[in-house]
């Protein structure tokens, strides 16, 4: 039972070893310890969640202690993993895709020159990403957070030769610090006010001394998920996921889809007692998410570039995963995470092959075609896109998804804004999965295919695309089976879902619904891109749909706001005043003294008659002074 | 005794160097590495042998004292004492000091004996301090850093050393002066008061003052070490000392000198005059919130790769300050392992820019860029410590900002809050550095040796101690944590008095 | 024995003292200047002179004493630093000589 912390340090060992001895070694070896450390990692969590599942611990969870970090007068902070059905799930999932990654990568980055650099960077995020899953407290939380962030900074930024990937390497950092800075005061007011940053204690803690609604379970509650808008890209914070999309493509399958953008999602979840505690920061959560999936939605169907129209397609399934946040559906969040792990990282590395195959392209518009000449890559595209769009019965996205959707209207938090907004989400993702399968796939091709891919790639595509297809049936609707094997799991962990009963729409009759917006997104997808391509070439020449499109394509018009009310102000302040304005003042005074003295040296003429008269002039007016006053 | 001898091995060993140096530069090398490392290991010998459960107290229980009458008809006494604050920074300060020997061993060429003299007389200085407890004989070493230190940077800085040595001994020297007059006024005070003539500072501690003398009087400490440390707006001096100043004194002046500053803060202000120092809180914590934005905001407007690094020191500084005017368990401890660990963080960059002078001659960011390609490890390295001044979890930085951000929130937190803001913008000259010098094209097709040998041994204590520090800061915290329980009860008996 | 009225002293010596200090600020000829000093200096020791006879002390021929002494003792020194700056310059006109020109 005591092997937990072995999941963080084996790719932590791995890190090291790449980072110190990475250059010495062949691109075999490297491929061979970076993949492997992953796998050793995915290995023992897979070992721990059997022994978890056969012998489950007291109350279904544990701590193990490592070393004492912090203790200072009431702070006590150790370095200490808490295992228990939440983040065992998470670590679970992040490990085993974080493998098939890893060796889908050994293939994808072969040929590149810093292939070590590359291995160590991804070994350094999972042993991050996993440290933010098990800390059992908020500042390791933390400590795992920012790793996270920083390898996503450096692995969007890795081919470091091209200036447009380092900014938006920087952008990624900054943006998502946005939020932690958020979460850091968060964090403060948390411990000022109950004292410790240990999360068990901290839930018990608040659920004792908080009252529902009070003002600072609020507070804490929104600075939280400031924290969390910026790691899971919603709104206002999600405009820094599509520029990173310039990381090389595992990276973005990874980090930018699978596992970290997923950490605000975690950290709700994980923080759940504060949310039930301040039903408005909830109320602001589930906004955030709907809101953010239909923005994003729209975006998605604008984006030439296959890697940007998946990203922004992440960012909205985020806003669900945040829709079922805000409405107490905690379970369902989670298993819409899993699913979304294993179909998104598939879309992205499926996107890889393509964009490698055909010499770097990314741009949908010269694709097409590609049915017959890439079979794998098409079948498991399609699989996941299926499982994206959430085609019904056999896909996991239908069932996490459609849970979702009836959990926004069904629980007692839910609403019927909340219910509509996520079947026009469906919509929104159906038509631009299929617009993009579409554009890739069908019709005549417009590329050369120079190069297909090797079984390091297509295995773990063909592992996720079987887990695409049955992850789902760990938790099935009432009427299709009802089976909650996940959700009975994860209600160790987190509170089940309060069903309001009285008014509640049925489950079928929300799927119903749900499968008719896909059908009618397909409809839409199909007749634009197939039967009527030209059509839509026009209808994006119009005056209005023109505007439409580039708005909805520039993401809403905010980096561009962005840019003006905040990035501009500051560099032109630090433009400016690099002399540092402080520094005139001190200058000013030595210039006043230079200018005195400037006077004064006149009178230093040098004559001696001038200096005899003045004495005398001066012994006169002192003279003066003493007899008349 | 120990006390003594760890500075008269400095002060011999500098005189040695100075005199042996006109023969071979070696020879001036060697000893002072040896001096300053045998120093060395004996202080981290002491520190392991007392884990450190002395207290500061005016009865006085402290790990190390040497007690000799100076000037008896003044009552003027060589009394140097130690207490965990000042173990941690006279270790501290003999590990900089190896490193900056280590660090001028190629950069220096001319006048190779006098400037190891320069060097040892400083650390000495900086010893002195540290270890103090006679406040004349405080002010005596707080002046005796100051000439050596002028000297380095008058006579082996860079192109416009003589303006930023004479603006560093202006500064600094005018609010020394004013510490003068608020030492001897606490002095005369004292003596109407009991009668007795005395500069012993647990003697001082509670004098009675009215609470006007008592602002004016705690100004007077507070400007000076403000100054030293340096709180907006006193911090012009020093980007361009540290721009300046060749790589050694750039490393003093970050790693130690500043440090004197939050010392002497520590150590003197606020126990000294724990009531006017409360009432000013407000005011120097402001001023430090402002410094940590806009030493932040300057650093990422910069271009010379030095002053960007300089002005980082304005912002972390800050937080030190902040913590310290908390006065509190946590944002003190905060304070001294932030203090720690931008010694290391900055101290480093700094040798890293002198490293990268070596081989590029120059120090304009624009004109660096890609060195990654052909440096890796220097890049790496650089990258590493950026991410320490970034405050990056599991680094010094962040351990030190989080604690003293921590026990600040309960007293301001918007001025917390703004703090916090600082840490982001931290980000912006982060990144931004690592952009313009080691990422990106190598438009300027530099190809550079990448670090060995001896700069590799200079590197890799400093990135594992700044790891040290940032997973596993117990040991300095623990340190610290009797010294500071003796400090905050001497100010709270003496709050308490001044109430009653 | 009759006095001479000390104001009468007092009078000369100011009209003594004035016309040594008109010499010294309009000769240009730097031997004249110090012949104009000695004309001030004398001036003073009248003065001095002059009170000690009025209150009947011995003080005033004492300070006159002092005068002498010092006037010889600066001539000689001037002198000599005239000589070098002729030796120098060239000239005695004491304008010329303004090296300490700030």
């Amino acid at each position: 039972m005591n092997l937990l912390w072995l999941i963080p340090a084996f790719p932590i060992a791995g890190f090291l070893f790449l980072a110190l001895a990475g250059t010495r070694l062949s691109r075999r070896a490297v491929s061979i310890v970076g993949a492997g450390s992953v796998g050793l990692s995915a290995l023992v969590s897979l070992w721990i969640a059997g022994q978890f599942f056969v012998s489950p611990p007291a109350g279904y969870a544990y701590t193990q202690t490592i070393w004492n970090w912090l203790d200072v007068g009431s702070l006590h902070l150790p370095i200490a993993f808490y295992l228990d059905p939440l983040s065992l799930i998470m670590t679970l999932v992040v490990t085993c895709v974080g493998f098939l990654i890893h060796v889908y990568s050994a293939g994808y980055m072969s040929e590149d020159e810093d292939i070590s650099r590359f291995f160590a960077y991804m070994n350094l995020f999972v042993a991050s990403m996993v440290t933010l899953l098990l800390a059992s407290n908020l500042v390791l939380l933390l400590l795992g957070w920012e790793g996270v962030g920083l390898c996503s900074y450096l692995l969007i930024g890795f081919w470091y030769r091209d200036p447009a990937n380092g900014y938006a390497g920087r952008k990624a950092f900054i943006v998502t610090r946005v939020g932690d800075t958020s979460m850091l005061i968060g964090l403060f007011l948390l411990y000022r006010h109950l004292g410790t940053l240990d999360i068990q204690t901290l839930m018990a803690r608040a659920a004792h001394q908080w009252p529902v609604g009070s003002p600072l379970a609020v507070a804490a509650g929104l600075l939280l998920l400031g924290g969390a808008v910026g790691k899971s890209a919603q709104l206002p914070l999600q405009t820094w996921l599509p520029d990173a999309m310039a990381g090389p493509t595992p990276t973005s399958a990874l980090i930018h889809a699978a596992t970290m953008v997923t950490a605000g999602v975690y950290l709700i979840a994980r923080m759940h007692v504060i949310y039930q505690l301040a039903p408005s920061a909830q109320f602001t959560v589930g906004v955030v998410g709907a809101a953010t999936l239909t923005l994003a939605g729209f975006s998605a169907l604008t984006q030439p570039d296959i890697k940007r129209a998946l990203a922004y397609s992440t960012v909205s399934q985020i806003g669900y995963m945040f829709l079922a946040l805000g409405v107490g559906a905690w379970s369902a969040a989670i298993f819409h995470f899993m699913t979304h792990a294993f179909f998104k990282a598939l879309l992205f590395l499926g996107a890889g092959m393509i964009i490698e195959s055909l010499h770097h392209e990314q741009n949908m518009f010269k694709m097409g075609g590609l049915r017959k000449e890439l079979p794998v890559v098409f079948w498991t595209f399609l699989i996941a896109g299926c499982a994206l769009a959430g085609v019904p019965l056999v896909t996991a996205g239908f069932y996490s998804k459609g849970l979702i959707v009836w959990q926004a209207e069904a629980s007692s938090a839910g609403r019927w804004g909340f219910w509509l907004v996520a079947v026009f989400g469906v919509f929104l993702t159906s038509a631009y999965t299929f617009r993009i399968i579409f554009l890739t796939f069908f019709g005549e091709a417009k590329s050369h295919v120079h190069k297909r891919p090797g079984l390091a790639m297509t295995v773990p595509c063909i592992v996720l695309a079987v887990l695409s297809l049955v992850g789902g049936f760990v938790k099935t609707p009432e009427f299709l089976g009802n089976i909650h094997l996940f959700t009975d799991f994860l209600h160790h962990a987190l509170p089940p879902v309060a069903v309001a009963h009285a008014r509640a729409m049925s489950e079928l009759a929300s799927e119903g619904w749900v499968t008719l917006a896909l059908i009618v997104g397909f409809a839409v997808a199909y007749f634009c891109y197939i039967e009527r391509p030209e059509f839509t070439a026009s209808l994006t020449r119009s005056a209005l749909g023109n505007a439409l499109h580039r708005f909805w394509k520039s993401d809403w018009g905010m980096d561009w706001l962005y840019d003006r009310l905040l990035v501009w102000p500051v560099m032109w302040f630090a433009r400016v005043d690099a002399g540092d304005a402080v520094d005139s003042i001190y200058t000013g005074i030595a210039r006043l003294c230079e200018w005195f003295y400037q006077g004064v040296r006149r009178t230093e003429t040098g004559q001696i008659r001038w200096y005899a008269a003045a004495i005398a002039f001066g012994t006169l007016i002192f003279v003066a002074v003493v007899l008349f006053l | 005794m120990m006390l003594v001898w760890l500075i008269v091995i400095l002060l011999a060993a500098g005189v040695v160097a100075w005199l042996g140096g006109r023969r071979s530069a070696a020879w001036a090398r060697w000893v002072s590495l040896l001096a300053v490392l045998a120093d060395l290991i004996w202080a981290v010998a002491f520190w392991l042998r007392h884990p450190a459960q002395a207290e500061i107290l005016p009865q006085g229980h402290w790990l190390a004292q040497f007690n000799v009458a100076w000037v008896p008809q003044l009552g003027i006494r060589f009394h140097l004492a130690m207490d965990g604050l000042s173990l941690l920074m006279v270790v501290l300060t003999l590990f900089i000091g190896v490193m900056a020997v280590l660090c001028s061993w190629r950069e220096i060429q001319t006048g190779v004996g006098f400037y190891h003299f320069n060097l040892m007389w400083i650390l000495a200085g900086i010893l002195g301090v540290f270890l103090a407890v006679d406040l004349f004989l405080f002010y005596f070493a707080w002046e005796l850093m100051l000439v050596p230190m002028y000297f380095l940077i008058a006579i082996w800085g860079h192109e416009r050393r003589v303006y930023a040595a004479i603006k560093f001994f202006i500064f600094t020297q005018l609010s020394g002066l004013l510490m003068l007059l608020a030492i001897l006024a606490l002095y005369f005070i004292h003596h109407r008061a009991t009668g007795v003539y005395t500069f012993e500072y647990s003697a001082l501690l509670g004098t009675p003052l009215s609470q006007r003398t008592a602002l004016l009087l705690m100004l007077g400490f507070f400007v000076a070490f403000a100054v030293k440390l340096p709180m907006f707006p006193f911090h012009p001096w020093l980007p361009d000392a540290h721009t300046e100043a060749p790589t050694a004194g750039s490393l003093i002046l970050a790693g130690l000198l500043l440090k004197t500053g939050a010392y002497g803060m520590i150590r003197f202000v606020i126990p000294l005059f724990p009531q006017a120092a409360h009432q000013f809180a407000p005011v120097a914590m402001t001023l430090a919130v402002v410094g940590i934005l806009y030493g932040a905001v300057l650093a990422y407007g910069q271009r010379d790769f030095k002053r960007m690094v300089a002005y980082t020191s304005v912002s972390h500084l800050g937080f030190v300050l902040l913590g310290i005017f908390a006065w509190n368990t946590l944002a003190l401890e905060g304070a001294v392992v932030g203090m720690i660990a931008h010694a290391l963080s900055t101290g480093a960059l700094f040798m890293l820019v002198g490293q990268l002078y070596e081989r590029t001659h120059t120090r304009d960011l624009t004109r660096l860029g890609g060195l990654w390609s052909t440096a890796p490890v220097l890049s790496g390295v650089g990258m590493f410590f950026m991410l320490g001044s970034v405050g990056l979890p599991g680094l010094g930085d962040f351990v030190g900002e989080f604690l003293v951000l921590l026990g600040t929130y309960r007293l301001h937190p918007i001025l917390t809050a703004l703090a916090t803001v600082g840490v982001l913008a931290s980000t912006f000259y982060g990144v931004q550095m690592v952009q313009r010098a080691f990422h990106g094209p190598n438009v300027h097709q530099w190809k550079i040796a990448d670090l060995k040998g001896r700069e590799l041994l200079i590197m890799a204590p400093m990135i594992a101690l700044l790891l040290w520090l940032g997973l596993y800061p117990l040991p300095v915290l623990k340190t610290f944590a009797p010294a500071w329980k003796g400090l905050e009860r001497t100010t709270r008996s003496l709050t308490a008095a001044a109430r009653r | 024995m009759a006095t001479v009225p000390m104001m009468h002293a007092l009078l000369l010596a100011g009209i003594l003292f004035a016309l040594g200090l008109v010499g010294l600020l309009t000769r240009r000829n730097i031997l004249f200047i110090l012949m104009s000093l000695e004309v001030m200096l004398n001036a003073a020791g009248l003065a001095f002179v002059a009170a000690g006879a009025r209150w009947g002390q011995a003080d005033g021929q004492v300070v006159f004493i002092f005068i002498l002494t010092m006037a010889a003792a600066e001539v000689a020194v001037g002198l000599a630093l005239v000589l070098r700056m002729y030796h120098r310059t060239k000239t005695l006109d004491a304008d010329r000589a303004s090296e300490m020109k700030g």
